[in-house]
């Protein structure tokens, strides 16, 4: 029993972490209806201004690791801003599967100039926050653990807040709605992409400092397989749904530290897709998502 | 004799030419024709599922690794035993090369089929995503099974594929998309891309197109995968994950989407490419990335998307008229 409640808290951090990576997935999902490839590299990127903020502060201090994924945040929303402006704006009117390759593109540019700014070989990463072991009734919580589900859970409620009791949050659900239609109630949609843009590099960024905690070692190819699962969590909850994405997350975070636990483990990776195809094929739109009929 | 026709068989004896007289080449030459080459067949297969038939599919790399695996094994385990140490004619290792590339083919034909029937009912992102999650789940297997070498994969696979066996595929492969794409039957491949819904109205079976469009392209992805590891002479896993998916696709999106002409073109470019970059090394994938982008921005129909019947068709009156 507590093997079950320990691996739970595993796999409730893990699932915490895909939550703040997924979200940025879904949210540009939602507005722009295409998978946005670099922004596994934008978590990346997070990782690494943690990483270098990290050093010149105080090990082991609860502000410190905040400012640190402060700055995470702030840096990594400027990019996902900057990508959209200089990269994805351009092609909006065009066919989605430019995008695609054009994220595509991004994603291996992140990846490769990270090699050559940051060099290929992985790097311990500054333990930012204090570690301590938290005993209770046997079960064994590390500090980072408490940490990133805390810190998960007050983005994810932000976010919530953000998109459903702000004007711009509004805007958002408007033009993911429909495009068109918002545009005609004189809604700004340049404006309300650039913001989605930022909320979701935002949370990546976060979600960079966080992952890099439990797995202190960075790396400029560090994103590609959570960034991958991350996807897969998306639409596992169905692409496009907030609540969705975080429950997806969850759901794989748990799944993933379960089979890592027993004796399938080399079948992690296979197990997680396996996951998805199994419920996609039975909830096509995935789990919260909406299945609409194609009219004519 | 049909056109198409002619210009498979002499690909395949200009192929057969340039085998023979291969050792007077650079074999650096040999070796980046041979990958443009087996990027043909790959892209051009591709283009027929993402192309032809509009379904978003990003697990070719998965059926490559079935077909390479299932050939390589076939080459490594009978190999010996037909031939004991001797190591048989070059007639006998042909025809047992060329069965290999077939059972490989066709191992990753029905791999195609079990994947295609449950994931077809999916559409847009959700396809992509699912076939991208067979391929990893069918490396994942790779990765784990012992007796395929496990993550370390395979590894002394005799030294087979040829420019012959190469081109004679790549020929066969673009002989098969173009003609099943002209045929009567295979309007429908088109008819499902530009509007399922009206295809169905008008009694397409729009599900058995996916299906079969899947199967073919699984097919020659299998044989590339095995002229691939008797190329390579080892094949891991890891060597056949998404991003090997992903370079595939960007090839037929690049030549644009169902234009095989086009796509042959981007394929032979996107592998000559890396390698012209390799004196900048360092470099390389940055300015990959880059030029990547910019084409994407400046010709978003694909780089290589003319109409070329329409060019050939002036450039003759220009010739004519300048004659006359």
């Amino acid at each position: 029993m507590s093997e079950f409640l320990q691996q739970l808290i595993n796999g409730l951090s893990l699932g915490a972490i895909y939550a703040l990576i997924a979200l940025g997935y879904t949210m540009v999902y939602g507005v722009l209806r295409f998978i946005n490839f670099a922004h596994s590299d934008v978590f990346m990127v997070g990782a690494f201004i943690g990483y270098y903020v990290g050093r010149h502060l105080p090990e082991g201090t609860v502000w410190g690791g905040l400012i640190a994924m402060a700055a995470a945040m702030a840096g990594c929303a400027v990019l996902g801003i900057g990508i959209e402006r200089l990269v994805y704006r351009p092609l909006r009117s065009g066919p989605t599967l430019n995008v695609l390759i054009t994220a595509i593109g991004m994603s291996l540019f992140l990846e490769y100039s990270g090699q050559l700014v940051f060099g290929a070989t992985p790097r311990a990463f500054p333990s930012i926050f204090p570690a301590k072991l938290i005993e209770v009734h046997g079960l064994i919580v590390s500090m980072n653990q408490v940490i990133v589900i805390v810190v998960a859970a007050v983005l994810m409620v932000a976010l919530e807040f953000a998109v459903f009791k702000t004007k711009i949050g509004t805007a958002m659900r408007a033009v993911a709605l429909n495009p068109k239609a918002a545009q005609l109630v004189g809604i700004n949609i340049d404006v309300v992409i650039s913001f989605t843009f930022g909320l979701g590099s935002a949370l990546a960024g976060a979600g960079g400092v966080l992952y890099a905690l439990n797995y202190p070692s960075i790396d400029p190819l560090m994103g590609l397989v959570p960034g991958l699962k991350a996807f897969v969590a998306a639409v596992l909850g169905g692409v496009g749904n907030i609540p969705g994405a975080a429950l997806g997350a969850l759901i794989l975070g748990m799944v993933e530290t379960f089979v890592d636990g027993s004796r399938w483990s080399t079948y992690k990776d296979a197990i997680a897709f396996a996951t998805l195809i199994g419920i996609l094929l039975f909830r096509p739109a995935g789990l919260l998502g909406r299945f609409t009929a194609e009219k004519v | 004799m049909p056109k198409p026709l002619i210009a498979l068989i002499a690909t395949v004896l200009v192929a057969f030419g340039l085998s023979h007289y291969s050792d007077r080449f650079d074999p650096y030459y040999l070796d980046v024709m041979t990958g443009v080459g087996i990027n043909i067949i790959l892209a051009v297969s591709l283009n027929l599922v993402n192309g032809y038939t509009g379904q978003f599919s990003l697990g070719h790399a998965g059926f490559m690794s079935v077909g390479a695996y299932l050939s390589a094994g076939i080459t490594l385990l009978l190999g010996p035993r037909l031939f004991g140490s001797g190591g048989g004619s070059a007639l006998q290792q042909g025809m047992l090369f060329l069965a290999a590339l077939v059972a490989g083919g066709l191992g990753a034909a029905v791999a195609g089929l079990a994947v295609g029937i449950p994931s077809l009912r999916l559409k847009g992102d959700y396809l992509a995503l699912v076939t991208l999650g067979f391929g990893e789940i069918i490396r994942v297997t790779f990765q784990n099974v012992d007796a395929l070498g496990g993550a370390l994969g395979l590894n002394g696979i005799p030294n087979y594929t040829t420019v012959f066996w190469v081109y004679s595929f790549a020929a066969l492969a673009v002989f098969t998309v173009i003609c099943l794409v002209r045929s009567t039957y295979g309007r429908g491949f088109i008819a499902t891309r530009d509007d399922e819904v009206a295809s169905e109205a008008i009694g397409l079976n729009t599900t058995r197109y996916k299906i079969v469009a899947f199967v073919v392209g699984a097919f020659f992805a299998g044989v590339a995968g095995g002229l691939y590891g008797h190329f390579k002479l080892t094949i891991t896993p890891t060597g056949f994950d998404f991003t090997k998916s992903i370079e595939i696709v960007v090839m037929v999106i690049l030549g644009g989407m169902g234009n095989t002409t086009g796509v042959i073109f981007a394929a032979i470019l996107l592998t000559i490419l890396p390698e012209a970059l390799r004196s900048v090394e360092q470099y390389r994938m940055v300015l990959y990335s880059v030029l990547l982008i910019f084409l994407m921005l400046v010709r978003p129909n694909g780089l290589f998307n003319f109409d070329y019947m329409a060019i050939s068709a002036r450039l003759w009156r220009r010739i004519t008229q300048a004659r006359g």
